[in-house]
């Protein structure tokens, strides 16, 4: 049974949530969560990649020779992966600093080219759009998720903004490599209470 | 058989030339804004630094100028309107690849009002403490006869430890610049009106 798109769009939130569900691309959710400014802009430039490779992969499907499908993907994926980066460099400058090397990596993100493989190839162009969307948004979701509890555990702020009582210490681990992994394995045991709907 | 590679040889061709043009276009449009931005955001803050005496805004006051075929962009700072010290752009090779120093000279005296870093490939923590002003302080104040090179080259300048070939690379390019100031002085005396020439 076919899922309507409505439903196609809805999964991204929760039944295939990235990366808590769909445990893929975890190297830009360790990496650029230390602030949910960077999370979310994160997320954002996933999702703009994300629909647009999956419309265009969607759309050229039943020409691409199979056997060069993986080399079409990834140019076409790498090619939208540039034109964010450029144009976060020309209109949103400060945050293209901070998450400097990992907007070119989206490139390398395994939800994008997992997308394009397992749901792109097979879709049409509007149901593609739609997977990319809502896995797009679901992951952007999930990124701040985690930025905002790393920067108000290890920084006491939120965009930058004191929200912590005064005598508030900053959790300083939060915000160092182990505590992306320590955060983000506890969401993920916490969301795996709820058991898989299959 | 064969008509399978020719599909996969051209399908792949046209994907590829498709993509490349579509990233020049982006490019293209892009290229001025992102200048802008990093006129803006990188090299602002070493103008600020290295034209501190300056009255004017040194990003609106620039001129390009043309020196052995290259053109360099010159940031004049203005004190009560006569021009003072200059800033322009160098490049030198450290550790990790190539280091931008913006260079500022104080025209009358003939010093260096001050370097920063602009962009560095360093190792953090060691080679990226260049960009820290207890290492580009070493450069302000002196002149350019000044032999600007680490002292385990016979220079002036001490190297960070640690990290000397860091240090070597700023050098490196703070040395090209003043040798290029001469011409660059020249240059920008002629473009001038006479009226914000040094007093």
């Amino acid at each position: 049974m076919k899922k309507s798109i409505l439903q196609e769009f809805f999964k991204g939130f929760w039944e295939v949530l990235p990366p808590f569900r769909l445990v893929l691309g975890l190297c830009p959710i360790l990496a650029v969560t230390t602030l949910a400014e960077n999370g979310i802009g994160m997320g954002f430039a996933t999702t703009f990649v994300l629909v647009f490779s999956n419309i265009i992969i969607a759309s050229l499907k039943n020409f691409i020779p199979k056997k060069v499908r993986i080399a079409s993907y990834i140019v076409i994926i790498a090619t939208f992966v540039v034109i964010v980066e450029l144009v976060m460099k020309a209109y949103f400058f400060a945050i293209s600093q901070k998450l400097g090397i990992f907007i070119p990596l989206i490139v390398v993100n395994c939800i994008i080219l997992g997308r394009a493989e397992a749901f792109a190839s097979k879709n049409n162009i509007i149901r593609s759009a739609a997977d990319g969307l809502g896995i797009g948004l679901g992951f952007t979701m999930s990124l701040f998720l985690i930025s905002s509890i790393r920067e108000i555990l290890g920084n006491g702020t939120i965009f930058g903004v004191g929200i912590m009582w005064e005598s508030f210490e900053p959790f300083g681990f939060m915000v160092q490599a182990p505590g992306a992994f320590v955060c983000l394995g506890m969401i993920l045991a916490l969301i795996n209470l709820v058991p898989k709907n299959q | 058989m064969k008509k399978e590679y020719f599909r996969m040889i051209a399908m792949l061709t046209v994907i590829t030339m498709v993509c490349g043009f579509l990233l020049a276009a982006v490019k293209t449009i892009t290229q001025p804004k992102i200048e802008e931005q990093i006129l803006i955001n990188v090299k602002g803050p070493a103008l600020k630094k290295v034209l501190n005496l300056s009255s004017n805004n040194p990003i609106n006051d620039r001129i390009e100028v043309e020196i052995d075929d290259e053109i360099h962009t010159v940031f004049i700072g203005k004190k009560e309107n006569k021009l003072w010290a200059v800033a322009f752009e160098s490049k030198g090779t450290g550790f990790g690849g190539s280091i931008g120093v913006m260079i500022g000279i104080d025209v009358a005296k003939s010093t260096l009002s001050g370097i920063g870093i602009l962009t560095h490939q360093e190792t953090p923590g060691l080679g990226s403490r260049i960009s820290e002003t207890g290492f580009t302080d070493k450069f302000k104040g002196r002149t350019i006869s000044d032999i600007f090179r680490v002292k385990k080259d016979n220079g002036i300048i001490d190297a960070i430890s640690g990290a000397t070939n860091s240090s070597r690379g700023v050098c490196s390019a703070v040395e090209k610049g003043v040798a290029l100031f001469p011409k660059i002085k020249l240059t920008v005396l002629n473009k001038l009106d006479k009226k914000v020439k040094i007093k």
